[in-house]
């Protein structure tokens, strides 16, 4: 069954400049116990997208569109049922572990908030639930007492990881769940957060379902399901993870993927890397396909229309005029 | 035309330009426009006659009239006439103190921004004396030391009140030091005096100004506070001697109202009004800092 | 701490040497206007005819121990200074603690949907009552509700801290002070609280960007809790502290709002030792203020220590 689905979704930013459209019509699905990857550079919409899911987005934000999560629409609930939704069904592993955490409350009592809230175990024994939660994230129970500047960077994001699993979600959204740390411990918790959801699923024959965000299809690649490619707002390219890291369809995907090559892979040593320019705007798009002045094998076509995302090859998908089918 | 003054000139333009669409700030300007008008006519459409105590021709403590629109006050002058005269010095007392609380914080705030060592920690650590000390009980010590005249009322504010701008300057300084055209013409060898003047003022400016604005709203306040409790030259009545002398003459236990009433309503009025262009000032200089 | 010290010092020093810096014959400053008692002006001027800096010694060996009575009274400054605290103690005591309840309700709405009705609406209030002269705040609220005009009953005293008679130790009396505290305390509560709010909404506003609010909105939670259980406990940190700081500004409305409502304590004292001017006195309170600031500061330091963990460890 299809644990999340989004449905032709556009967010616009409104700002004094006029209106910013940050998602233009996505429409994407995970699988329950998939795990998902969105590729992107910064900007491209992915942290918008993650948001919507269970309406997070700033106030200025117009969402049109439906994301429905286990077959309801999160956009159009009522209050009272999206707060039950939320964090329940599907929780976040925010970016930024030492701005997400509260600095003045205790770790312990951040944990327990949710689970107090949506009375997944009985009052008494939520201190031992939070306790077993740090345990999962191999911190010591004791460290419940301590507060957020008290523990390092990759302790602080375990919390957030212990914190997500808390009520056992059907979906855990990781937004760029490593990006602040060190490329070693960027790893470990990333094997920690993957091995936990694999193995803490809710069901016996299914674990539970991710959205993992990140700039490096090279971590996508070997931690997803499957990945999809966003550029300026929309998924570009789609597919099995290992396919997409091994044979990228658009010329987009071509450079992520070798922005991060394979680590001993030699041919990555030898081919040019690196893309030209930076992302568009999101304010003041090219006309026709988005991405034409960065592509390397652009043709006068692509300034005038904007390719569609279809089918190249089984269950891959791509949105460029020069796709080799 | 040079290439600098074209670009402060396109600045300046384009700050008028956010500026007229500030609704606030736009209000305050015209409530200034109104009080500095009748501060500049004050003395053609005001007779000496009328404030001239011996010359006063309407009764003690009148209530308010056709001919004395704001009643009287204790020796038969119209309050009227002597606010709007009262308008005059209390705009001058609050712009000359304005001007050396200016002078003094920019001056010690960029020197403590730029300079380093134990210069600077002086500089800052006076700084922070003035801020931390009580403003009103160093004014009193400092006015009655130097006895009760408009000059040293000036001087006392002047001095009093500048320890926040030098504080808010050095922050911007200090900024500003780090940046390359700085650090290249540290290099060129450019002397200290060239570095601040040419480089850091023209950068800290905007926000000077922003600052100035609502530097002067805090200083009418003062000087309303001192004049109340007598510090102010008593033949210049500005609106806070006009309160002091319609407490001391005992206004209030006869309830005339109209004596004590309009000093104040045009207190808050021009402090209200330098506040809010202050305020819409630095929104467009500084978003950051504007809430 | 040593800050504190260093400040408190150089107050100390300023206090000697201002009054000594001066042209002219100190004497004439110190007995300006006064019929003085000859003994003691002679007593004054064998004092200052010492060398400056012998002078200074016996100073510095105890600030607080003025060998010159007050010119006005002529009594020892610090026992008038003395007797004077505790009515000021009561107003300000009793103004803060109202003001600073009332004006963190007030920043809290309005600090949480900025822009909104409530926030127009209540910092349109407190920029007024920002704007306001606080003696002549109290002088108008005499008039209309001790005084009486437009036909309401003058219900409040004038003025003091207690009826003439009245014995201030029974429940009777008590209630005689409380009533006399109204008018003053009122005055004083609308002006700080208007500062109050303004930054208890400045410093509330500051934290609605931060992320771990998205994370308590995320995990479920209503929007009134997450104010109260995330955004008001970060953002109220500043405010205490700013409170506390600002204790100088509290000060200068005690010395206009008692004068007006001849409030007994250091405030009306300051204003009966201008009108002299009793010099002795002036530095004496100087010095008195300048402490107690100065003591504040120190507070608000230790405060942000207790309530902040980031700061504790």
């Amino acid at each position: 069954m299809t644990l999340l689905q989004f449905r032709d979704l556009w967010v616009d930013y409104s700002s004094s400049a006029g209106n910013v459209p940050a998602v233009r019509g996505v429409t994407l699905d995970v699988a329950a116990g998939e795990t998902l990857g969105i590729a992107g550079e910064s900007g491209c919409g992915k942290t918008t997208l993650a948001s919507a899911v269970l309406r997070l987005l700033p106030e200025n934000a117009q969402v049109r569109g439906e994301v429905l999560l286990d077959g309801v629409d999160t956009l159009t609930m009522k209050w009272g049922r999206l707060r039950a939704v939320r964090w329940s069904q599907a929780a976040i592993v925010f970016q930024g572990a030492l701005h997400a955490l509260n600095p003045v409350q205790r770790i312990g009592d951040q944990i327990a908030e949710p689970i107090r809230l949506h009375q997944t175990v009985p009052d008494k024994q939520i201190g031992a639930r939070v306790g077993e939660l740090l345990t999962q994230v191999g911190l010591p129970a004791s460290r419940a007492k301590s507060y957020p500047h008290q523990l390092s960077g990759g302790q602080r994001q375990r919390v957030m990881i212990a914190m997500a699993l808390a009520c056992k979600p059907a979906l855990i959204i990781a937004d760029e769940p490593t990006t602040a740390l060190d490329v070693m411990v960027q790893a470990q918790v990333l094997d920690l957060l993957t091995g936990l959801v694999r193995d803490l699923g809710t069901g016996p024959d299914r674990g539970m379902g991710m959205i993992l965000i990140s700039h490096d299809l090279g971590v996508l690649g070997t931690t997803c399901d499957r990945i999809a490619v966003m550029y300026a707002g929309q998924i570009i390219e789609s597919g099995p993870a290992l396919e997409i890291f091994d044979n990228p369809k658009h010329p987009y995907t071509r450079a992520l993927a070798a922005a991060f090559p394979r680590i001993g892979d030699p041919a990555a040593r030898y081919a040019p890397t690196g893309l030209p320019g930076d992302p568009p705007y999101p304010g003041d798009l090219p006309t026709g396909c988005a991405f034409h002045p960065r592509c390397p094998i652009a043709a006068p076509a692509c300034k005038l229309g904007a390719p569609a995302l279809i089918e190249v090859a089984p269950h891959r998908t791509a949105a460029c005029y020069k796709v080799d089918q | 035309m040079s290439v600098a003054t074209a670009r402060r000139r396109l600045a300046l333009t384009r700050f008028a330009n956010s500026f007229r669409h500030d609704q606030s700030g736009m209000t305050g300007v015209v409530i200034l426009a109104i009080f500095i008008a009748t501060a500049i006519l004050a003395p053609i459409l005001i007779p000496d006659a009328a404030l001239d105590v011996t010359k006063a021709d309407g009764g003690r403590f009148e209530g308010p009239s056709l001919s004395y629109p704001l009643g009287t006050d204790e020796s038969g002058r119209s309050v009227l006439l002597l606010l709007a005269w009262g308008t005059r010095i209390s705009l001058t007392v609050g712009i000359a103190a304005t001007i050396i609380s200016m002078v003094l914080g920019t001056a010690f705030g960029i020197a403590a921004g730029h300079f380093r060592g134990v210069g600077s920690h002086a500089l800052v650590g006076v700084t922070d004396w003035f801020l931390v000390i009580p403003f009103l009980p160093l004014a009193i010590v400092l006015a009655t030391v130097l006895g009760p005249s408009t000059t040293n009322l000036i001087i006392v504010i002047g001095i009093t009140s500048w320890a926040g701008t030098a504080r808010l300057i050095r922050a911007q300084t200090l900024s500003i030091e780090g940046r390359p055209y700085l650090e290249r013409s540290k290099a060129l060898g450019a002397g200290n005096w060239y570095q601040m003047s040419r480089h850091v003022l023209p950068n800290v400016f905007p926000l000077v100004l922003a600052n100035t604005t609502l530097t002067v709203a805090i200083v009418i306040l003062s000087e309303t506070t001192l004049s109340f409790l007598g510090l102010g030259d008593p033949q210049a009545p500005s609106w806070g001697a006009l309160l002091d002398r319609a407490f001391s003459s005992g206004a209030v236990s006869r309830g005339a109202w109209w004596y004590v009433l309009p000093p104040g309503i045009c207190v808050v009025l021009v402090v209200l009004a330098f506040t809010l262009v202050g305020r819409a000032m630095e929104r467009i200089v500084d978003p950051r800092r504007a809430s | 701490m040593l800050r504190a010290f260093v400040t408190l010092a150089f107050v100390i020093i300023f206090n000697f040497f201002l009054f000594r810096m001066l042209p002219g014959d100190p004497i004439g400053l110190y007995a300006r206007g006064r019929n003085q008692d000859p003994e003691q002006l002679v007593e004054l001027r064998r004092a200052l005819n010492k060398p400056l800096l012998e002078q200074f010694l016996t100073y510095l060996r105890n600030p607080f121990d003025s060998t010159i009575d007050s010119t006005r009274f002529s009594r020892p400054v610090w026992e008038m200074i003395g007797e004077r605290v505790w009515p000021t103690l009561l107003l300000l005591g009793t103004a803060i603690l109202l003001a600073s309840l009332i004006g963190i309700w007030v920043g809290i709405r309005a600090g949480w949907k900025p822009g909104g009705r409530f926030d127009r609406m209540s910092t349109g209030t407190t920029l007024i009552l920002y704007s306001m002269p606080e003696f002549w705040l109290g002088m108008m609220l005499l008039i209309v509700f001790s005084v009486g005009v437009f036909g309401i009953p003058g219900m409040f005293p004038v003025g003091g801290i207690a009826s003439p008679g009245a014995d201030t130790s029974s429940p009777m009396g008590w209630l005689n002070v409380l009533w006399h505290l109204v008018l003053p305390c009122t005055t004083l509560v609308l002006i700080y609280l208007a500062d109050y709010a303004l930054v208890m909404r400045a410093s509330l506003i500051d934290e609605r960007k931060q992320e771990y609010l998205t994370l308590a909105r995320a995990k479920g939670l209503r929007d009134t809790s997450v104010r109260k259980r995330h955004a008001v406990p970060n953002a109220l940190l500043p405010t205490v502290t700013l409170i506390f700081l600002s204790l100088g500004f509290v000060v200068t409305g005690a010395i206009t709002v008692e004068t007006v409502f001849s409030w007994p304590g250091l405030g009306l004292l300051t204003y009966e030792a201008l009108r002299g001017p009793d010099i002795p006195l002036l530095q004496a309170i100087f010095l008195m203020f300048s402490i107690a600031v100065i003591a504040a500061n120190l507070l608000a330091e230790l405060l942000y220590v207790i309530f902040d963990p980031r700061v504790r460890s």
